[in-house]
């Protein structure tokens, strides 16, 4: 049984967090053409409209409070004097809140994917196999967002222990262990979408237009610019 | 002209002028285009190229209502904002355009059920093939299609839903003994101001500084879909199979090799012109920031610089433009029609992204009119007197080309009709009248170029297209690949003999690739190296 707990805590991430940066690359170099948000507008606009921001802006939330949640240690909340009662109501409320936007907004994305035929014919494999995962761990995750208060387990002495240990090569295998199967559900499915990250539309995250504000409107460019090779 | 200021710049763009009393809507244009550039999957229904009758609604349907589709730029307390919003709105609305024309706009393509033809069981019935959609996959039935309106110029549906007739008004009447039609070509623009490189997040797209053309480079572009909902031409398509923005090239690899394009070199009319344009990209955005939208048309007359201007020709070669390119621009029938003689109009300038594909106002229905009516509709006075009681409401046209100020449109019309009656008594061996050159405010020696210009339209005359260049590298130093060879793109896929546009750039078919010809690439004329075997090789 420890080595199972050993495996997919000690051993898993660090397979995953390979696969996801060498597949990045891959990807990158020879796919970069591929790396598209593979829009399917053009076939549905109405409930994409309803759908797409909902769940990307949920999402924006959704991340800055695993951020938060993950990266940012108890001790450090607690020397800048959050009570442990604000934080906790906050994370219910901001955190419910827009996981509850993301699942809403998943569900008319999925809805909208399995109904409309166009789309569904504009899904490939790799859609077929990211929606599932993404689903279900959205839906663990928002559980165990909205079930915390219920039960007495502080994940941010537990599974955030775990997920800084891993960054510092030396991974606490004890501390996620312990946690509620709810909460090894939500991490095993993260990492599972950490995994196919590279080779899905998931990669359209990293091609995040944040340069866009900061440049001139009309780009000029010369055709002698020597182009990057593919492979 | 430029005191006051540092040293003038000068640029080049490869420009088109149409002249569409020449058009006569055969299509061979788009259908040409489209064999060369979108016959793939993802971009069936792109057309780079399409044929509009006018008064129409266009294509995609209503395009030129930018209340509704927000393409181009707006004036926002004297700065230029594209309509669609500025930076920060085009993010937050990153992940569904509001903007984006949907495939109902354009029509879903559709093939047909050629398999049922052969493979129908024998049967009373003759087997039909029907029409099956691309996108789904399933039987539809054909709704609208890429010319839906083709040749009506009316009826009460179409002409509703054309957004120029709308802001003429009433002045321009429907009434079936008035009706009239013309044909309206389009490609992109390839615009000095583009709005759809500005909107585009990711950098992807781009004006090429020697030549202007707009391009997307596929390896950038994200498929956010901006720039199909920037641009007011609606002349940037989605391809919904690779999930990336295409757009008309300019048929850069035929510019490249001084070639004209694919819609110029296979357009039955010769109505197409294409040549160098110098101007000073300095003037632009002040030019597109013109406060009164009847100025456009002067203020982009006012960014081009005159190649035969000693001082022009100066600033130009120390900005980098090599002699060929400014001896072109001198003999560029696109500067003659659009600067010298003042035919050419831009469309929609009002859009202000200083566009680069120009019409020459379409003439010839107004000579009919006076012609029926039993008058000479070739003579100078009747037609000078007639241009305002066209059968193509010069209103309408000025929607069109100035904004709504019919006086450039007037113009215009008034020289063509001069050059008309001053060639008539050329041709009937009559003395030649400059008076009626005069009462255009032109030299008789200019009627005579213009009309060699438009009405005998000589190949070489037409297509005044210097190679490409680069600057600051030496000869042969281009970049290697195709720029064509994307997956799902219109290239040949990287193979080397295949490519056709495979750098260094073979002359007459000469292919760098162990003596091997590549016949794509040859013209048909001379005998490259290579083309037969070596004498005594034949063991």
């Amino acid at each position: 049984m420890s080595g199972l707990r050993y495996a997919l805590w000690g051993v898993l991430p660090y397979a995953v967090l390979v696969l996801f940066a060498a597949g990045t690359v891959w990807r990158f170099r020879h796919d970069r053409f591929g790396v598209t948000t593979r829009s399917s507008q053009l076939h549905e606009s109405r409930l994409l409209s309803v759908g797409g921001p909902l769940f990307h802006y949920g999402l924006l939330f959704v991340i800055a409070g695993h951020v938060i949640g993950l990266v940012v240690p108890e001790r450090v909340t607690e020397d800048l004097r959050v009570p442990e009662s604000l934080y906790r109501a906050n994370a219910l409320l901001v955190g419910g809140v827009a996981g509850a936007a993301t699942v809403a907004g998943l569900a008319v994305l999925v809805a909208r994917r399995l109904r409309v035929r166009a789309v569904r014919r504009a899904s490939d494999r790799t859609d077929r196999a990211l929606y599932p995962i993404l689903a279900t761990v959205l839906l663990a995750g928002l559980a165990a967002t909205l079930l915390a208060p219920a039960g007495d387990y502080d994940y941010r002495l537990g599974v955030s222990v775990w997920f800084r240990s891993v960054f510092l090569l030396h991974p606490n295998v004890g501390a996620i262990s312990g946690a509620p199967l709810l909460y090894q559900a939500h991490a095993l499915l993260g990492l599972a979408l950490f995994a196919l990250w590279p080779f899905s539309r998931l990669v359209h995250a990293f091609a995040a237009p944040v340069a866009y504000p900061f440049r001139a409107y009309v780009v000029y460019r010369s055709r002698n610019v020597r182009r990057r090779p593919f492979a | 002209m430029a005191a006051g200021r540092g040293r003038r710049r000068v640029m080049a763009q490869i420009a088109m002028v149409m002249n569409l009393d020449k058009c006569i809507g055969c299509h061979t244009c788009s259908v040409t285009c489209k064999q060369v550039w979108t016959n793939r999957a993802g971009t069936e229904y792109a057309w780079f190229n399409n044929v509009e009758t006018r008064p129409g609604q266009g294509y995609p349907r209503g395009h030129e209502d930018q209340d509704r589709w927000k393409g181009g730029w707006r004036l926002s307390h004297g700065r230029l904002v594209p309509r669609s919003g500025g930076r920060a709105r085009r993010l937050t609305r990153l992940f569904a355009n509001p903007e984006m024309p949907g495939l109902e706009d354009y029509y879903e393509p559709w093939t047909y059920d050629y398999d049922n033809l052969i493979s129908a069981p024998l049967g009373d019935d003759v087997p039909t093939a029907r029409p099956r959609s691309l996108i789904d996959g399933r039987p539809t039935a054909v709704a609208w299609g890429p010319n839906w309106d083709d040749d009506l110029g009316g009826g009460p549906d179409h002409v509703a839903g054309d957004p120029v007739l709308r802001a003429v008004g009433d002045k321009v009447k429907q009434e079936f003994e008035q009706a009239y039609m013309f044909y309206l070509p389009r490609i992109c623009e390839h615009c000095l101001n583009p709005t759809c490189v500005a909107v585009c997040p990711s950098g992807a797209l781009y004006k090429r500084i020697e030549d202007g053309i707009v391009l997307v480079d596929q390896d950038r572009c994200r498929g956010w879909r901006m720039c199909v909902s920037g641009c007011p031409y609606k002349k940037v398509y989605f391809n919904h199979q690779s999930g990336k923005a295409e757009k008309c090239t300019l048929c850069y690899p035929r510019i490249e090799a001084g070639q004209p394009t694919v819609c110029s070199e296979t357009c039955v009319g010769r109505l197409r012109y294409l040549g160098v344009i110098l101007y000073d990209p300095d003037l632009v955005g002040e030019a597109a920031r013109t406060p009164d939208e009847k100025d456009l048309y002067r203020a982009q007359l006012g960014c081009f610089l005159d190649p035969d201007d000693p001082a022009v020709a100066a600033d130009a070669e120390a900005d980098g433009i090599p002699r060929s390119w400014i001896d072109a621009a001198r003999r560029s029938p696109v500067h003659a029609l659009i600067s010298r003689y003042r035919l050419a109009l831009p469309l929609h300038p009002e859009y202000r992204t200083m566009p680069m594909v120009w019409y020459v106002p379409p003439l010839s229905p107004i000579v009919e009119a006076i012609g029926e009516s039993g008058h000479d509709g070739e003579d100078a006075g009747n037609l000078f007197g007639a241009i305002d009681a066209l059968r193509i409401p010069v209103e309408y046209l000025a929607g069109l080309f100035t904004a709504g100020d019919t006086g450039p449109v007037r113009e215009s019309l008034r020289r063509l009709a001069a050059m008309r009656a001053y060639m008539r008594r050329v041709n009937l061996g009559e003395p030649r009248d400059p008076a009626i050159a005069r009462d255009a405010g032109m030299e008789p020696a200019d009627l005579e170029d213009m009309y060699r210009l438009l009405a005998l339209a000589k190949y070489d005359e037409r297509y005044v297209v210097p190679t490409a260049y680069a600057p600051g590298a030496g000869d042969g130093d281009t970049a290697a690949g195709c720029g064509l060879d994307a997956p799902g793109g219109p290239g040949m896929g990287g193979d080397p003999i295949g490519a056709f546009h495979a750098p260094p750039a073979p002359r007459d078919g000469e292919s760098p690739l162990r003596g091997r010809v590549n016949l794509l690439n040859w013209n048909g004329g001379g005998r490259p190296a290579g083309l037969f075997p070596p004498r005594g090789a034949a063991e």
